[in-house]
Formats: structure tokens, C-alpha cells, sequence
């Protein structure tokens, strides 16, 4: 059987000389010598002189270094808080707050400074789960270009005293004018009764919600279903069948972070009894959700309402299935049976904000029963709440001159609505303007008053993140800038006597019984249903046209996801045939689809500022710092006639940075973005990602370029991320009653000009070696259990004839004992998800650098862990794999013999050392390492030295923010900062290692590695992981979980390249897709002769069965 | 023979003495001692013998209280019995400006007895009776003497000997070959005497390169290292002298990397009531002038703003903060963490610090170079048995068992793993 074939890029795929040529050098540039054919001596920089400078700087480093010792000071504390030991890090639960977006956290403050920010393992909805934008979030804290201070008419105003008599003057000159609070969704109780206050002060004044991504169409949709203007809640393990058109539920939608919880639930194997949950995709591009699909259908976006109608028909309802291809039809129908024969246990969620789409998705939920099981009404998100027509009436009004006064707290409507211009004209016509916003953002610049609202982790606050169940925010460090909390400024602007903080404390102590109860809800930072009985959205006097969902009766206490059964809610079809007639009357698309999509990494572009996110790749188009039109291989032949069949274009395309611009034009708005290409998409859909070009389109409705703004951008923004990528936003479509995210029709052309995409999908690859990744499906792994326990015997027998010992007789060196502990981290590949949470979190832990674009393009980047994307199958649909890689710490490291100075060598807990301050540079170790891991500092990308040659000229300003004394606050104090000429890697998080073994020599006991759900340590990706996908612990302990782990899925683990016996420490576990159709799986191929022939034997058989 | 067993009775009954009397004297000074440890571990912090500090000398309490009861329960929870209205407690607790006394609920009885103990035990110093131990003191330092320079100067007399032996040989040789007419060259000077200049050049090689080798492993140590501080702070006075545990001001070491310098409110919770320095002791600065310990007191004052003549109660807001010069550094790429060394492994400060409660103004005692650590490492053994986590490493208490581990040089931190890189360079 010939193995199924797995790329990382289309030059792999086709095996083509410069990608081969590529992956021949670990480090592709050559060194920076001048030289030329005339030899060594007669360079521009001869031997001689080398000599003659290498005296000179030693000489002058001994003078320089025997100079005196600077003193330095010790300044301890006047008076030391109790709790505080200097050099002892403290955890304070908080919430992680952006966009209407709320999810439990626990910042690690060391020193008075918040340095990381982990999951609340309390919490019943995410329970530890992180995201890479929360794990990124505490940089904003110490970004250089918040505001540091209240400013009327862009000037600073030195006091707040003095700012609330301005403002206070200009709000009694607006007279009866109504005042408008805008804002993004409220979660919290608190500011709601705060907003309340405000709004009765002000008679015929009116709270509007206005988020960047809209959820409306879910919304209405719900409100003409089933009479609540809500989202339920979803329970995703629940579901053994879960469907989605084009809801990319695990990277974006509603609330991604416990979606990717519960999700893997359900992607757990038990080998005893093999099954997992089947997940069917339908979408137009290739999204990370769409991504890990079992079964995954592209069509047309246009064709989403379509798709949800026959398969609605298909099921039963009373509709007439609209046209489709045979290729649809079947997967309709397929998906159909398979939602039928799991009622009460499936679910279709939809990605769509068009109202009718997302009414007939309730009517095919409601007839598969999956009201009640998977779709929990008892409790529904407060997280997005704005109603688009609310939002249009506003700017109507605005632009009539009908409002007095507009305050703004994180809404950003000159940025991300597509109107931007009749938004910003209104604005002008609005007689007081303040903006609460944390920037200088596009909206704030047109404000008359800014009062900065302080960071989440300076802010005391709560959180109701659905209904009933809470989230506390308390401050993690004095606020670094002049700035205030905005429900403050409304308190006093509503004439309250008490502050926020006073208030918040009332409210809750009244529910919680007193200080101590208060107290308690703070260490927990959750509050969980039952121990307070509150409904909290009485409060809103908005003037809503439907009912406010005030339906939940008091004291009713919502269930803790997946131990109790959901609650249902009455459905009500009525509006299904309307729906379904304005569906089949829709404009049909056009030649090209475009649909607009979030990154997992970038969300709606709140977060643009932060370098950690626009270096960390895209799961599937592996680009960073950009934003792209992704298209498919048949546009890419039909339009740029670039046949990734072919030799040359493929390598024009792949192995350069530049990529051709592609022109798209739409509702009278155009947009040149570079081309990506992403086997997958449909022939004829573009897919652009929002929150890119943040303060380019400041007035006008696109995206201005003249340099003036870009600079403008640049300082108002930040320098990682004004003018980086392009605003998609004024490309939304708006049907009259929603913000739509599909455009069935828009123009493209060729813009005729290249542009330069940092993309790594072609960094380090693996020369060949093909057992990197191993998959199944679950019929052949349910037929052969041990199919991959067997082919790793077989390996054993090859290479250990006489023993069948792997670990002794195939090697010649001899095997260390690891007497104590012995770390060893194992990876799920079935619960990856792609999410890149990990990787965020790895930057944040290790003080890992960002190079910035331009030493992406160049290969330099510096992550420790990457996750790897394969595809396999056809360009058309294929199958895609994510697998984590990290160092593997192989016990046998190719990378320990070849180092001239022992810089990299192997501890007797496993772990594969990397000392810096020994490290030489010659970087032999990097090339010798099969898994491709270890990473070059080409530059002084810290400022860890004190040469200002070592970044000049090639950092560029976004990499040098990390440089700032400001963001340098956010450094790890436990990990060397790394200088120019070493290599690092992954350290296994040793600095945490250390910490916990300290931790239980400290009480005399043995490390706590899982035994009884108890750890003493755990590295930063195993901590961010929302799906555990990561298992780590001492491997010697038999109770660990990472023992266990191994043992129980003996028939699944394998490691990676195992053939060529480096003995990693990180196993793996095959990924297992619950498909019909079977993965290729190559046979362990016979061997003769030497190690090392056998291993070529190994790959070359491969290739050639 | 009636002699003899008059001599045995005799000598029996001495013994039995002198036994009963070692034996008392013996549980006497192991209870003083314990006392002692108690003392300094609870009520140094506060409290002198024969001074007061924040609280009042505790000499003669026992004779204060009367009734032991009362004085025990005092101890253990003054609140309580300031609660209870006693009189002569209530008057104690006013007399000290309403300063609270820590509560001690733990503390067992013979705990209490063998602090009560040692307070008899400490002599009144204005009695005199210090000057034994002084003396004893200054000759214990002279034991510890260096014996290099005297080596040294023996050496450079005998290589002076071996010279003039030579020049002397040489002379005599020239004379009897001039006795039997053996025609002999003209004498070199030993300046341009070719061995004496080959050795001469070795030699100066050799010394040049010890220095300039010895210079550069150097560099960026600072072994010695004693600044000058703001305040004339002296260890000796409060570690030496009034023996306050390291831990009371350095708490950091037991819990953090840091071992911390304290804060001022640590400080100023006995220096709000001892504003002057009376020690019997004078202290000098390293250059042999006086140092006057209330002036530096004084200096304290300054910077923590407060002045016992406008008000006794000291605000924190009014201080600021003491820029100490830092004496021990450490390079950036090296981890080090206190609470590893002294609450893990047990060591005592001394070991790194050197005699700290000797110094007045402290010094960097090691050199904290690389090898001296590791050197430290490969020789000091680990709480193997005591510290539970230990109890992984099976193979090494099966091998200490059957001997296969020397027991006398039982598990060394390097064993563990203590010299691997890893462990301090990450």
C-alpha cells in the first residue's frame, strides 16, 4: 500500500528542486562575508586584518571589562505589604475582557508586575482554557502607545478634577439634545446598573451595543424561533454528530476558547472502545474549524443558505430543497442520515449573520432534538448582544443632528463599520463627543474628550458571561498611566456619590453574604451557579423594538455544562417559510464569492498592536504580520496562470516572499491584497481576514496610504501594528437588516504588482522523512487496534535483532541511567486543534523574541514551538493534519554530538540542555537536528547586550518595541534574556521544572506530576492548551498522567521519526479521522545492512512503493 | 588493704559526684541552650536581657510576675490576660505605650522554662565578665594565621643560598683548575650567563602567566568586595552581638530566590524604641575610625521620617527608601535561589556568607565564581533521607543500604544532578 502523502507546502507535493535545494540547508543565507572568486586572502576582509580586529576587541573587551564593577543598588521596599515577597510570584484571579469577549484568568504577578496570564481552572465554562489573544493580552498592558492621560481636544488635561469640571460643563450646554452611550456588549452586572444610573439621570437618553463582528442574524433569527433575543449556550461534548456550515466555532465564533473545550471531549479515544464524535463541515474557504473536520464539504458561500435549506428538507421540514451539485447533494443527504440517526445528540451551528439562514438552522435543531441535549437555553451569552438596526438608527440620527451627546467605550465604529465615513460624518455633527477608549484609536482621534479607561488587569469589575454564571476582575498592578475607569467617569457624570469600586463591593457583598463571602468569590474569581441567585438585565432601559429576555425566572440555577441535562426551549416555526422563500430568492452569486473571516490570532483587530500576534502564523496559511486574500490553486491557474503542477511556478510562488496583489472591488469599495493560495478553497470564493490595517482609514471609507497617515497610524495604533495588512471592514455588505460576512459578487482583477507575505510554511522541513505525522480513521482503527504498536515492534525487531532492546543495541552510545525524575511530555494529535494558544503562551513564558516581517521572510523566526499544518488528498479537498513540534529532547540528540563546546548537552532528568552563555554559534546543532527545532538569535532581537550594531539596520520598529523599558516590563525574570549569536530552544519550561521540585523538597514530599489531578508543574503549552491536548510529567512516577497517558494508547503512540533513533522525550498519539474513507497507511519496510543503510532503506522505500 | 578501700570509697563517691555534678551542669546548659535558640528564634526581636528594646529587659521577670502561672500564661497570650484585668499586667501594657506583644500559643511549658533558663543565665554585662571571652576571641584569631609569607621568605632564602652555593662552586672549580693549570675561559657574568637568563625568562614566564591567567578568570569578581553603605550598618552589633536570627530581617531566604534586604518597617520595629547606641562594644569602620551608633540611628531616622520628639507612632508615608548598596552579584545568566539552599538543603548562611556576626561592615566572604559552587556541590551531601522528596531516588537508597554508596561521602547534590547545567543556566 503506498502511504498517504503528506506537504507542508506545494513544493513538497510536487518535490521540486528549490524546495529540496531549501531544505538541504538548515539556515539558508549565507554568512555575511563579502566574498568573491579571488579566495580567502584576497576578500575585501582578509585574514590578516580579522586577526588585527580580533586582537583589538579583545584587548579592548580585557580593558573594558577590567575596568571597576558598577555598583549597583539594592532598594527594598519602605514598607512591605504582608503578601508580598520580592522574588515570589502571586496569582490573582481576574477576567480576560475585550469586544464584549469574557473568559476566566489568573494573572501571575511577580514583583508588582502582571507577566502572564493563565486559564481559571474554576471556571465552568472554560475550565483552564486559554486563547492565544488572551494569552497575548498582557502585552497590551505595557503598550507603549496607550494613552497616558485624559485629553480634551487633543490636549492633556492634568487633572481629573479638572476633566470632570470641563466635561461636566459641556453636558449641562447639550440641554434636552438625548445622550447616546455607545458601547460593545455589556457582560457585566455591575456597569449595567451603572449604565442604568446614567441613563435616568438623562432622560430619553439610550444605551446602543455595537459590536465589530455582528451576531444580529443569530439573534433576530432566535428572537422569531423562539422568543428570546439570545444565543443559548452550546455543549459541543454533548454532541456526537456536530455540523457546521461555515461556523468557524473553534477559531472565532461566539465563545471559541470553550467550544475548543468541549470539542475535545469528544475527540478522545478510548482504546477500548474507539469512538469519537464526527464532525461535518460545509464552507466556502478553508477555515482552522473547517480544518479539523472529519468530513469537510467546500461550496460556494452564497450557497450556505441553500445548503441549510435541502438539508433542512432532507430532514423532514416542510420546505422545497433548492438546486445543488451532485457533490452537495450527496453530502446533504449523507449528513442528513447521519443527523437523524443521532437525535437528541447533533447539532448544526451556523456561521452565517443572515437571519434567515440561522432560522432555518433552528428549524433543522429543533427537529434533530438537539434543543434540550446540545443547545442549553437555560442560559444564554451575554457576550454578543448588538442588534445592527439599533446601530444604523444611531448613525441615522447622528447624521439628522438628533444626538446631544455620544460617549464611546470600546467600540470602534470609524474602524470596523463598514460606513465608516457616514459614521465619522455623524460624529461631527454630535455636539459632546467623549471616547473611553484605551488609544488613540480611529474613532477616538474625532472625539472632543478622551479619558482613558484603564487595562483589564488594572480594573476592578465582573463579568456575567452567560446568564448566571460570573466572572470577578480585580487590578494585578497600580494602572501604569493616568486613566480612569469609565463606569467612574459615568458615576460621577450621573451625580453618584459613591465610586465604582464601592459599588461593585456593595452589589456583591448584598449576594454573597458580606466581606468574607466577597472575598472568597475574588481568590476563586468565579462565581458559580448556585451560590448567588441574581438576574441582572433588568436594569436596561434600552428601547429595544422586541422584549428583553428577561424569561429566566429568579433563582432558577442554571446547570454546570455537561453534568446536568440542558435546558430546551419552545420552538416556534412560523417564520420558516418566509425564510426560506427570502432564501431561495436571494441574489445568486456571482462569478467570485468573498467571504470575511476572523483569525484565530487577530480577531476583530482590538489586539492589532501586539507583535506576539502578528508574528504567530495563521493554523493554515502559516503567514504572519499580514493580512491576504486566500484563493484557490483553480483561481490561482485562471487568473495569475500559476500551475502549481508545474516546476517553475510553483517555485516562483512558493520559495520567493513576493506574491502577485489581486485587485477585489465591491459594493463601489476596492481592496489590493496579496494572494495566498490555500488548497481547499472553493474554485471561486476569496476569503479576507478582518481586524488588519488598523489607523489607515481614519476618515475616508478606505484604506489611505499616504504616509502622513501611515506614520499617523503608526503612533496612534503602535508601531507592530498601524498600517500593517488592510482594513477589510468597509468591504462588509449590508442586507438591510444585518451586517453580512459573504458577498456573493465581487469583482477581481489583477493589480499587477507583487507583495511581500512572511509566510514559514517552508521553514524547516524534513528533508523527506515521512514519518513525522501518523493518522488513521476510526473504521481502520477500530479493525486494527494495534496496527501502529505493531509497525513500531516491527521497527524494534529491525533495528534489535538480537535483543529486541530499541533503546540499547541500536545505538553505540551508551544509555544514561535517570534515576530520579524523568520528564517526558506526550500530545494528542487527535485534540489539537490548531488554536495556537501554545505558542502565544510559550513566547510569553520563555521571553522568546519577535524578529518582526521582514526576518520572517528571511527565516529567522524564533519560536520554540510550532504547530506544523499538513495537508494530504487532493488540492481540491484535502485532509489536514496539525501536529505541535518542540524540541523533542531525544535522549539520544543528534544535536548534543556535534556541539564543539558541550554548549547543548543531556541532563539525567532527560531534558536536552541548552546553555546560552557557553553557546559559540557555530549552529552545527541546528543543522543536525532531524526535528528542525533549534533556533539561531541572528540578531540582538532583546537588547540582551549592550551593542547597538547588533540590531541596527536590521530590526525593524515593530521588533524593536520589544525593546522598550515599558514592554520590557512583561519579561519572564526566571529566563535569560538570549543575545546575538546563540542558539535556543525549547527548555521544556525548565524555569517551572526547577520551581516545582523546589516546591516539594520545601514539604518534603515527591513531585506531584497528575496523580489525583495534582500537579507540581506544568509547562506553559501544556497550561494554554483548551483542548489537553498536551500531557507533561515525570515519566518515572507510574501515576503520572503522562505515564498513563502512554500506557493506556499504546495502540495510538508513536514518535516522530523513531527510525532514526534519537530517542525523543515528546511522544505522540496518531490522529484519528472519523471518516469512511481510509488513510493510506505505508508499511514498515524490510530491512538490511547498517544503521544507517536502514534508514535510508527506510525512506527511500517509502517514496518508492 | 583498709586503705586501699577507703581510697576506693573514696574515689567512687568523687566520681559519683563529679558525675551528678556534669550531668546537672550538663542538662542545665543543653536546657540554656535550647533557651538560648528559643530566645533568639521568639523574643530577640523585641526583647534584651539586660535592656529594653521595644519591650523591657527581661531580666528578673520571673521575680516581677511572682506567680508563675500567671507569667506563662502571659506568654502565651498577653491579650488574654490583659483581658482578664490583671493589674500588674494592665500597668506593663501602659507603661510600653499600648505596644502589643506577639502571641506565642504554641510555646510548651519547658519551652518557656528553658527561655526563662537562659535569661538567668545571661550575665549582667555591666558586672564585667566579658573579658574572658574577649581574650578568648583574640587568640582564636591568631590560630588562624597565614603561613604563606613565612614560606615564602624560606624560600626566597634558600634560592639565595642555592645562588651563592653556585657562584661559589663555580669559583672554587675555576680555582683548582687554575691550581692545575687547566686553561680556563674568561668568566661570564651571571647577567649574561646563558642558563641564568633561559631560567630567569622561564620564570618570568611562568609567574606572568600565572598573573595574567589567574587576572582574567577574575574578571568581573569581586571576592572582598565591601562598600561603603548609607548607614553604618553592623552586623556584628545585631547578628554577633544581640544575636537576632538572620531570618527575622533576611526572610526572603527561607521563601524566595532573593533573601531580601528588609524593608524599613522591619527596621523600625525595634529602632523605634532603640534610638541609641549603648553597646559596650565600640565599633569602628574598616580604616580604624569610630563609628557612632546612635548617630547612625539617627541616619535611620532620617530616612524613615521619623522623629520620637513630635510623635512615637512612626508613619510610613513619610519614608523613603534606603538605597543600600548591593555586595553580593550575581552574572544575569546564572539562577540562584535562596529557599534551595536554606530551607531545602539546609545550609547555614555562614557557609557562603562567611562569619557574618563578626563582620561590622560586611564583605563578600566567596568569591561566587562557577567553580566554587560546583565545587560545593560535588562534596555537600543532600537531606536524603530527611526530605521526603527523596523518596523517588530508589536505586540510590537500595545502593546506600548495601554500601554500594559510600556512606561517609553518601549523596552529593552532583549525584542528584547538581552540576548539570540546567540547573542554574536557564
Amino acid at each position: 500500500m503506498e502511504q498517504q502523502k503528506y506537504w507542508q507546502s506545494f513544493g513538497e507535493l510536487n518535490k521540486l528542486n528549490a524546495n529540496q535545494s531549501a531544505a538541504k540547508d538548515e539556515f539558508q543565507e549565507d554568512l555575511p562575508f563579502e566574498m568573491d572568486d579571488k579566495g580567502l586572502l584576497d576578500v575585501k576582509t582578509p585574514r590578516r586584518d580579522f586577526l588585527k580586529y580580533m586582537g583589538f576587541s579583545t584587548a579592548a573587551a580585557a580593558i573594558a571589562a577590567s575596568c571597576e564593577m558598577p555598583v549597583k543598588k539594592a532598594i527594598p521596599f519602605v514598607n512591605k505589604p504582608e503578601d508580598v515577597i520580592p522574588g515570589v510570584a502571586n496569582y490573582y484571579a481576574t477576567t480576560f475582557v475585550q469586544d464584549g469577549e469574557a473568559v476566566s484568568a489568573i494573572a501571575k504577578v511577580r514583583d508588582g508586575r502582571p507577566i502572564k496570564i493563565e486559564g481559571n481552572e474554576l471556571s465552568p465554562i472554560t475550565r483552564g482554557g486559554t486563547s492565544s489573544r488572551m494569552q497575548a493580552s498582557v502585552l497590551d498592558l505595557y503598550d507603549t502607545s496607550r494613552l497616558p492621560y485624559p485629553m480634551a481636544n487633543g490636549k492633556e488635561v492634568s487633572t481629573f478634577d479638572a476633566f470632570d469640571k470641563m466635561l461636566a460643563g459641556d453636558v449641562a450646554g447639550i440641554g434636552a439634545a438625548p445622550v447616546v452611550l455607545l458601547t460593545c456588549s455589556v457582560t457585566s452586572p455591575t456597569t449595567r446598573q451603572v449604565i442604568g444610573q446614567f441613563l435616568t439621570k438623562f432622560p430619553g437618553s439610550r444605551h446602543v451595543q455595537y459590536d465589530a463582528v455582528s451576531y444580529s442574524g443569530m439573534l433576530l433569527a432566535n428572537e422569531a424561533s423562539y422568543g428570546r433575543r439570545a444565543i443559548p449556550s452550546y455543549n459541543f461534548a454533548a454532541a456526537k454528530v456536530i455540523v457546521s456550515l461555515g461556523a468557524d466555532f473553534l477559531g472565532s465564533w461566539i465563545n471559541p476558547v470553550e467550544f475548543n473545550k468541549q470539542y475535545s471531549i469528544g475527540r478522545k479515544i478510548d482504546e477500548k472502545n474507539p469512538t469519537m464524535s464526527k464532525h461535518i463541515h460545509f464552507e466556502g474557504m478553508m477555515s482552522m474549524t473547517g480544518a479539523n473536520a472529519d468530513e469537510r464539504y467546500s461550496h460556494r458561500p452564497s450557497e450556505t443558505g441553500s445548503i441549510a435549506l435541502a438539508l433542512y428538507a432532507a430532514l423532514g421540514g416542510a420546505v422545497t430543497a433548492p438546486a445543488l451539485n451532485t457533490n452537495l447533494q450527496n453530502a446533504v443527504r449523507k449528513t442528513a442520515g447521519l443527523l437523524t440517526g443521532n437525535r437528541g445528540a447533533a447539532v448544526v451551528v451556523c456561521g452565517s449573520n443572515d437571519p434567515n439562514i440561522q432560522t432555518i438552522v433552528n428549524g433543522i435543531n429543533a427537529s434533530i432534538g438537539a434543543n434540550g441535549s446540545v443547545i442549553d437555553w437555560s442560559s444564554t451569552y451575554n457576550t454578543h448582544q448588538g442588534i445592527d438596526a439599533e446601530f444604523t438608527t444611531l448613525v441615522n440620527d447622528m447624521n439628522n443632528g438628533a444626538i446631544g451627546a455620544l460617549f464611546i467605550h470600546q467600540a470602534n465604529p470609524v474602524y470596523n463599520y463598514f460606513d465608516s465615513k457616514r459614521f465619522a460624518d455623524g460624529l461631527k455633527k454630535v455636539k459632546l463627543t467623549v471616547s473611553f477608549n484605551a488609544k488613540m484609536d480611529e474613532t477616538t482621534e474625532l472625539c472632543k474628550y478622551v479619558i482613558p479607561d484603564h487595562h483589564y488587569l488594572e480594573s476592578w469589575g465582573d463579568a456575567e458571561i452567560k446568564m448566571g454564571q460570573f466572572s470577578l476582575i480585580q487590578p494585578t498592578i497600580y494602572p501604569l498611566f493616568k486613566t480612569r475607569q469609565w463606569q467612574d467617569t459615568l458615576l460621577r457624570l450621573s451625580g453618584a456619590t459613591t465610586d465604582y469600586l464601592t459599588l461593585l463591593k456593595q452589589y456583591w457583598g448584598g449576594r454573597l453574604g458580606g466581606d468574607a463571602g466577597w472575598d472568597k468569590a475574588l481568590q476563586d474569581g468565579v462565581i458559580t451557579p448556585g451560590s448567588s441567585q441574581t438576574s441582572t438585565r433588568t436594569v436596561l432601559t434600552a428601547p429595544t423594538s422586541g422584549a428583553p429576555d428577561t424569561t429566566r425566572s429568579a433563582g432558577t440555577v442554571p446547570p454546570v455544562f455537561a453534568t446536568t441535562g440542558a435546558q430546551g426551549a419552545g420552538f416556534n416555526g412560523s417564520g420558516i417559510a418566509q425564510a426560506a422563500n427570502a432564501i431561495g430568492s436571494a441574489k445568486k452569486g456571482g462569478k467570485t464569492e468573498l467571504v470575511l473571516y476572523q483569525k484565530v490570532t487577530m480577531g476583530t483587530g482590538q489586539q492589532a498592536n501586539n507583535p506576539w500576534l502578528q508574528e504567530c502564523p495563521d493554523p493554515i496559511t502559516k503567514a504572519t504580520w499580514d493580512n491576504y486574500a486566500t484563493i484557490s490553486p483553480a483561481l490561482a491557474k485562471s487568473m495569475f496562470g500559476i500551475d502549481l503542477t508545474k516546476n517553475g511556478d510553483t517555485d516562483a510562488y512558493e520559495v520567493h516572499p513576493e506574491k502577485p496583489v489581486i485587485k477585489i472591488t465591491a459594493n463601489g469599495k476596492t481592496l489590493e491584497l496579496p494572494v495566498i493560495i490555500v488548497p481547499g478553497t472553493n474554485a471561486d470564493t476569496i476569503a479576507v481576514a478582518l481586524g488588519y490595517g488598523r489607523g489607515t482609514n481614519a476618515i475616508s471609507d478606505s484604506n489611505d496610504e499616504s504616509d502622513d497617515r501611515i506614520n499617523k497610524a503608526r503612533q496612534n495604533i503602535g508601531k507592530a501594528g498601524g498600517a500593517v495588512g488592510k482594513n477589510a471592514y468597509p468591504l462588509v455588505a449590508f442586507n438591510g437588516v444585518t451586517r453580512d460576512y459573504i458577498l456573493p459578487a465581487v469583482d477581481v482583477d489583477k493589480a499587477g504588482h507583487n507583495y511581500k507575505v512572511a509566510q514559514n510554511q517552508t521553514h524547516q522541513t524534513y528533508e523527506d522523512r515521512t514519518e513525522v505525522v501518523l493518522e488513521t480513521s476510526l473504521p481502520q482503527f477500530r479493525a486494527k487496534p494495534k496496527m501502529f504498536q505493531e509497525r513500531r515492534e516491527e521497527l524494534h525487531k529491525d533495528f534489535a535483532p538480537n535483543t529486541e532492546n530499541f533503546e540499547k543495541e541500536a545505538t553505540l552510545y551508551p544509555l544514561f541511567p535517570k534515576p530520579g525524575i524523568k520528564w517526558g511530555m506526550s500530545i494528542d494529535m487527535n485534540s489539537c486543534t490548531g488554536c495556537h494558544a501554545c505558542v502565544v503562551a510559550c513566547t510569553v513564558e520563555n521571553n522568546v523574541a519577535v524578529v518582526g516581517k521582514h526576518e520572517v521572510t528571511r527565516a529567522h523566526d524564533m519560536h520554540w514551538l510550532r504547530i506544523d499544518r499538513y495537508f494530504s488528498g487532493n488540492l481540491d479537498n484535502p485532509s489536514v493534519v496539525f501536529q505541535p513540534m518542540l524540541c523533542q529532547h531525544c535522549d539520544n540528540a543528534p544535536c548534543e554530538n556535534v556541539c564543539p563546546v558541550a554548549a547543548t548537552n543531556h541532563s539525567s532528568e532527560g531534558i536536552n540542555q541548552m546553555i546560552y552563555n557557553r553557546c559559540i554559534g557555530t549552529r552545527y546543532c541546528g543543522n543536525n537536528c532531524p526535528y528542525k527545532v533549534r533556533r539561531f538569535n541572528w540578531s540582538d532581537y532583546m537588547g540582551a547586550d549592550s551593542f547597538p550594531d547588533n540590531q541596527r539596520g536590521i530590526l525593524t520598529d515593530a521588533s524593536m518595541m520589544m525593546n522598550d523599558d515599558l514592554t520590557r516590563m512583561v519579561l519572564n525574570p526566571d529566563v535569560t534574556v538570549r543575545s546575538r549569536g546563540v542558539i535556543e530552544k525549547c527548555s521544556f519550561c525548565v524555569q517551572r521544572l526547577q520551581d516545582g521540585k523546589l516546591k516539594a523538597k520545601k514539604e518534603s514530599r515527591p513531585l506531584k506530576s497528575g496523580a489525583n489531578g495534582e500537579y507540581d508543574v506544568k509547562t506553559a503549552c501544556q497550561q494554554a492548551c483548551p483542548t489537553d491536548a498536551i500531557v507533561f510529567g515525570n515519566v518515572n512516577d507510574k501515576q503520572s498522567t503522562v505515564y498513563q497517558h502512554r500506557a493506556d494508547n499504546q495502540g495510538r503512540l508513536f514518535y516522530s521519526l523513531e527510525m532514526i533513533h534519537t530517542l525523543p522525550n515528546v511522544s505522540y498519539l496518531a490522529k484519528v479521522r472519523n471518516t469512511d474513507t481510509p488513510v493510506q497507511i505505508g508499511e514498515v519496510q524490510e530491512t538490511v545492512g547498517g544503521h544507517g543503510e536502514k534508514e535510508m532503506e527506510h525512506q527511500d522505500g517509502q517514496e518508492k512503493k | 588493704m583498709t586503705r586501699d578501700r577507703r581510697l576506693t570509697k573514696t574515689l567512687i563517691k568523687t566520681l559519683i559526684l563529679n558525675l551528678v555534678i556534669l550531668i546537672f551542669s550538663f542538662s542545665n546548659s543543653l536546657y540554656a541552650q535550647n533557651g538560648q535558640a528559643l530566645f533568639s528564634q521568639n523574643c530577640a526581636s523585641c526583647h534584651a536581657v539586660h535592656k529594653d528594646l521595644t519591650g523591657p529587659a527581661l531580666a528578673g521577670v520571673e521575680e516581677r510576675w511572682g506567680d508563675k502561672d500567671r507569667l506563662y500564661a502571659w506568654i502565651r497570650n498577653n491579650q488574654a490576660v490583659l483581658k482578664s484585668g490583671d493589674k500588674y499586667a494592665n500597668e506593663l501594657y501602659l507603661k510600653w505605650n499600648k505596644t502589643p506583644m506577639n502571641l506565642f500559643p504554641n510555646l510548651k511549658d519547658e519551652e518557656i522554662a528553658s527561655i526563662l533558663t537562659y535569661i538567668k543565665s545571661v550575665p549582667d554585662p555591666k558586672a564585667g565578665g566579658n573579658a574572658a571571652g574577649a581574650a578568648g576571641a583574640t587568640a582564636g584569631q591568631q590560630d588562624g594565621g597565614d603561613n604563606t609569607l613565612l614560606y615564602g621568605i624560606l624560600t626566597l632564602i634558600l634560592a639565595v643560598v642555592a645562588l651563592i652555593l653556585l657562584q661559589v662552586n663555580s669559583n672554587l672549580k675555576k680555582l683548582s683548575d687554575e691550581k692545575e693549570h687547566i686553561p680556563s675561559l674568561e668568566p661570564v657574568p651571571f647577567w649574561r650567563n646563558k642558563a641564568y637568563i633561559a631560567m630567569f625568562t622561564i620564570l618570568l614566564f611562568c609567574i606572568g602567566g600565572y598573573l595574567t591567567v589567574k587576572g582574567a578568570i577574575g574578571l568581573g569578581r569581586s571576592q572582598g568586595y565591601q562598600p561603603e553603605q548609607p548607614i553604618y550598618y553592623s552586623h556584628k552589633v545585631h547578628a554577633g552581638t544581640n544575636q537576632i536570627s538572620c531570618l527575622y530581617c533576611h526572610g526572603g531566604a527561607q521563601e524566595s530566590k532573593h533573601a531580601n534586604i528588609p524593608s524599613l518597617n522591619v527596621c523600625m520595629n525595634c529602632h523605634m524604641a532603640i534610638n541609641e547606641y549603648n553597646g559596650k562594644e565600640k565599633i569602628y569602620k574598616e580604616d580604624g575610625t569610630e563609628v557612632n551608633g546612635t548617630a547612625e540611628i539617627q541616619k535611620l531616622y532620617k530616612y524613615a521620617g521619623y522623629d520620637p520628639a513630635v510623635s512615637k507612632v512612626w508613619d510610613p508615608n513619610k519614608a523613603k527608601p534606603v538605597e543600600w548598596v548591593r555586595i553580593h552579584n550575581l552574572p544575569d545568566h546564572v539562577y540562584f535561589n535562596h529557599s534551595q539552599h536554606v530551607k531545602a538543603g539546609k545550609v547555614a548562611c555562614q557557609t557562603c556568607h562567611g562569619e557574618i556576626q563578626k563582620m561590622d561592615e560586611v564583605h563578600q566572604f566567596s568569591d561566587l565564581s562557577m567553580g566554587w559552587c560546583i565545587n560545593c556541590h560535588r562534596t555537600t551531601q543532600v537531606q536524603f533521607k530527611e526530605n521526603g522528596f527523596y523518596s523517588i531516588y530508589q536505586k540510590f537508597h537500595e545502593d546506600l543500604q548495601n554500601g554500594k554508596i559510600d556512606k561517609e561521602k553518601g549523596i552529593t547534590v552532583e549525584k542528584i544532578g547538581g552540576t548539570e547545567c540546567q540547573k542554574c543556566h536557564y
